[in-house]
């Protein structure tokens, strides 16, 4: 007899369990409703614009696609293939994207800390100009890339570069920096650096005006000697935030750069591979061989790659009551 | 200041030295882009090469603008197309993304995770790999070839409302708890307490958005079929892909790059005081 009474008790207390939840929910919402619709003009545009099309591109990178024809669904063989047949992925595009994430981006912060910092220590009256002299480059952006760089390191005597070292007595023949496989990632590194003082070095200095000043005074009394202390026990804690915006920042900017071999090279793919990062992997599938599949299988791999990297800014300056 | 002049070590002096050298050296790509639009051809080519202008010119801009009076739209068309666009995208820009900013970092509410997770994994995904899904969108809304294709992908700005949450959430609570007690409404903490006091932060997404939507080549190519309806950038753009290697072209593509670069210019100097305007004289913190 029980057996035959109990599930329905309990299915009908669930139910109006779940009821219960499902009217708190709601009153909920209705509760928090002018924040969501606050948030709903960037919702929909985010959900729209980017969302959407990214859940569409990671499935792409399940089939065959070529632009024209229709799908085939070839499950994981793309990501198979990847790590099985794609040389010049594994002894090339990672490789490069590496050695260039790694000096670029820690590289690129600590410099960009350090300017922000020094920019901050200076009179009020004369910082807008330091900030322009280091914001510049990354403002000229590839305007720079395609007229004053190539002019640099053209690789005839007329190239700035050339002419210097020529003058200097330092090299007897022009080098051709850009097109030898042995300098253009060094070009591209240089390059990087001098143009990654951009959207995170703004945010550090805009980071540095919130520092309450009263702090050095209390940390002065606390027994805070040098500058250097300063820095680690009391600016970097309080502009937390814009310490992990520049991070992310910096290390999604790195993982992402590409454009820079193409416009310095004029050429999609760089010589002999030398400069070639997964970006230009992507590029090279997607718009040269018509693999969109394969191309998407290969961003969800850059997509992994900076998520692991994101994490690790996280538990340097995430902290979980801020964000 | 003045006194901190006086006291100045001789370490100090040394590295003001060194950095201010520093920051002329990074300044010279904006030299150079200046000097060499208003070069006239033969100094473009000119052994040894020279870095500063002798005899400015004009002569640079004028077959810039004949270039474009050869073509089907007036030069003038694409300009006031990326004036327009440009505009709007920032004002919206800033308000979008300082509504979500503000209700993301100062609430509790259901989905929050959700939306916080899904922003910060947008902001690594490479643009390059969604441009055909975006497009199918675009054409399925049925706004190509109007001004909202151009503005309403930039509203979505994942990057803008990350830097706003990290700002806003560093506005102490208590005085938006202070304005409710005082009976303001949502709308009034907003505009009167989350706008002002977020200024640093606004000037700096405007800097950088700007310079997004002004260069941008993408929404031209893939969302406007109509010439009519697309950019200066896509059109310098076009210009200067064919004439990266050519020496007839050298002079157009040097007048192109400081057409592009001086707006951006314009925007950071509009904007650059209020990224180092201060929050401690409003009694902030």
């Amino acid at each position: 007899m029980n057996t035959q009474l109990s599930p329905n008790i309990a299915k009908v207390k669930a139910k109006s369990q779940l009821r219960l939840k499902w009217n708190q929910f709601w009153r909920e919402i209705r509760r928090d409703s002018f924040l969501y619709l606050f948030l709903a003009p960037f919702l929909i545009c985010f959900l729209l614009f980017i969302v959407i099309p990214v859940i569409m591109a990671a499935t792409l990178g399940f089939t065959s696609y070529d632009g024209f024809g229709s799908l085939h669904f070839i499950g994981i063989d793309n990501y198979i293939s990847l790590f099985t047949q794609d040389i010049i992925f594994l002894t090339k595009a990672i490789p490069n994207t590496f050695l260039f994430a790694l000096i670029v981006g820690p590289g690129g912060y600590i410099l960009s800390f350090l300017f922000a910092w020094l920019i901050h220590q200076l009179p009020l009256r004369i910082r807008d100009y330091y900030t322009l002299a280091f914001y510049a480059p990354s403002m000229a952006g590839g305007v720079a890339l395609s007229v004053v760089w190539i002019a640099t390191f053209s690789g005839d005597r007329v190239g700035y570069f050339n002419n210097f070292l020529l003058e200097m007595g330092w090299i007897n023949s022009p080098v051709i920096w850009l097109q030898d496989p042995k300098h253009l990632l060094n070009i591209m590194i240089i390059v990087s650096l001098w143009v990654s003082f951009s959207v995170g070095f703004l945010a550090m200095l805009a980071g540095l005006q919130t520092v309450n000043r009263e702090l050095y005074e209390a940390g002065r009394i606390d027994g805070i000697s040098s500058r250097l202390q300063e820095v680690f026990y009391i600016t970097v804690p309080s502009m937390k935030p814009q310490m992990l915006f520049s991070a992310v920042m910096s290390i999604v900017g790195t993982l992402k750069a590409g454009g820079i071999s193409t416009q310095l090279t004029g050429m999609p793919i760089t010589p002999s591979y030398s400069g070639h990062l997964i970006i230009n992997h992507i590029d090279d599938y997607a718009f040269i061989r018509f693999e969109l599949g394969y191309a998407s299988a290969v961003s969800v791999m850059l997509l992994l790659i900076s998520y692991f990297a994101m994490r690790f800014a996280y538990r340097l300056f995430g902290s979980k009551e801020e964000l | 200041m003045i006194r901190k002049l006086r006291q100045a070590t001789p370490f100090q002096i040394t590295l003001v030295t060194v950095f201010s050298a520093l920051a002329v050296f990074m300044s010279l790509p904006i030299v150079f882009i200046l000097n060499h639009a208003f070069k006239p051809q033969n100094e473009l080519f000119l052994f040894p090469p020279r870095f500063l202008v002798q005899n400015p010119t004009l002569r640079n801009f004028e077959s810039l603008m004949l270039h474009a009076s050869n073509a089907t739209v007036p030069f003038t068309r694409y300009l006031f197309n990326s004036l327009i666009v440009a505009g709007f995208t920032l004002g919206a820009v800033i308000i979008v993304s300082t509504m979500a900013g503000y209700a993301l970092a100062k609430y509790q509410f259901h989905f929050k995770q959700l939306i916080l997770g899904m922003i910060t994994l947008s902001l690594m995904f490479a643009p390059e790999t969604v441009g055909i899904p975006r497009y199918l969108i675009i054409s399925g809304l049925g706004i190509n070839n109007t001004y909202f294709g151009h503005i309403l992908p930039a509203l979505a700005s994942p990057i803008a409302v990350f830097m706003l949450i990290g700002f806003i959430s560093q506005i102490p609570n208590d005085l938006i708890e202070a304005a409710k007690i005082d009976g303001a409404s949502h709308v009034g903490i907003f505009t009167k307490i989350v706008l002002p006091l977020s200024v640093p932060a606004i000037a700096t997404i405007s800097i950088f958005t700007f310079q997004g939507v002004w260069g941008d080549v993408e929404t031209s190519t893939l969302f406007m079929q109509e010439e009519t309806m697309r950019t200066l950038a896509f059109y310098v753009n076009s210009l200067l892909s064919g004439l990266q290697n050519s020496v007839s072209g050298q002079n157009v593509a040097a007048a192109a790059g400081l057409l592009m670069f001086i707006p951006n210019l314009i925007i950071f100097l509009l904007f650059q005081r209020r990224v180092l305007e201060t929050m401690v004289h409003s009694g902030i913190k």
